[in-house]
């Protein structure tokens, strides 16, 4: 060793290996040329992706695969949109269909205005998806008793929010996912609510094993940048979490020597 | 020549020849190769039973696809 830290060693969630921290969504993009340049602009490997109905009046027209193709990205099928457990199982089974892989992030919302997770609904779907040989990433609550619940289920990943999905208001409560993390022994990652480059890095100084974002990048005035800015504050956040902060002080404690000042 | 028969597809009704197999219903559409799934009355078609199953009068499927999203 020369004394420099090695690369970051990247994290594993159910048996695979990633070296990007940064999640990104695949939606809310101007068009899909710009979603492949954000995408490559953030450095993510994995990348979340809706199931919707063809559209049948233009069943030519582009389509994700070939701007963000499944070979090197790894699709991490959604549930946006499902306010039900019902229809939560009913899309992932379609998207295991459509894809060929088990790996999904699950989400059961709550009514606007906040769609905060409905805990309730999720379980359910979790247990569902769980016995049906699902490999679960779990969007919830920022609830320490509840993330808990659901990794003794067998979710591979717990994903509370930072705040409400594409709200861009950052980790609003840092000491519950720092709780969570504390206690869980699958990879945490704060997903849905994160504005901006200091708001990934905080989570990652919290100890999050990964982030996972889409608007912040997909609603910048300059996604692509905005996509290589988060790559940065994941990195930098990871690093200061590993290096560990110095003591907060409520008083001064300067730097320089008192010794040896003019007089 | 056979008769049509009426299926809704993604919440839009269709005619289709009656005996037709999902497989032919989906290149009707035009989705040739792509990365789809397809749910018929709520049961997943499995792509290999796709040309083995004929559509009846009143099914209702669903054809998805992965877009962008998050």
């Amino acid at each position: 060793m020369d004394g420099i830290p090695q690369a970051d060693e990247g994290w594993t969630v159910a048996g695979r290996r990633f070296r990007s921290r940064l999640i990104v969504g695949t939606g809310r993009y101007k068009d899909l040329p710009e979603t492949k340049a954000a995408i490559e602009a953030s450095g993510a490997e994995m990348v979340t992706v809706a199931v919707r109905r063809v559209n049948l009046s233009d069943a030519s027209q582009p389509m994700l695969q070939d701007f963000v193709p499944p070979d090197r990205f790894t699709y991490l099928p959604n549930t946006a949109g499902c306010f039900t457990a019902q229809d939560a199982v009913r899309t992932l089974r379609l998207a295991r269909e459509a894809g060929g892989w088990n790996l999904v992030k699950l989400e059961v919302l709550g009514p606007p205005p906040f769609l905060y997770p409905d805990m309730a609904a999720t379980f359910e779907a979790a247990a569902a998806l769980l016995a049906d040989g699902f490999e679960v990433m779990v969007y919830c609550a920022d609830d320490p008793v509840a993330a808990k619940r659901l990794e003794e289920m067998g979710c591979v990943a717990i994903m509370p929010l930072g705040a409400p999905i594409g709200s861009g208001l950052g980790v609003a409560n840092p000491f519950m996912i720092k709780a969570i993390i504390a206690q869980a022994r699958v990879p945490v990652l704060v997903d849905a609510g994160i504005g901006t480059a200091s708001d990934a890095a905080l989570a990652m100084e919290l100890g999050c094993d990964a982030v996972l974002l889409n608007s912040a990048i997909a609603h910048a005035r300059d996604p692509v940048r905005m996509a290589r800015a988060m790559k940065a504050a994941v990195a930098a956040g990871r690093d200061a979490f590993l290096a560990g902060r110095m003591p907060r002080s409520p008083a001064a404690d300067p730097s320089s020597p008192v010794a040896g000042l003019i007089r | 020549m056979a008769g049509q028969i009426e299926i809704e597809v993604n919440g839009e009704r269709r005619e289709v020849p009656e005996g037709a197999s999902v497989a032919e219903l989906l290149t009707l559409i035009g989705l040739a190769a792509p990365k789809v799934a397809v749910e018929r009355n709520l049961e997943i078609v499995p792509r290999s039973a796709w040309s083995s199953t004929r559509l009846g009068a009143g099914d209702r499927l669903e054809i998805v696809h992965f877009i962008g999203g998050g």
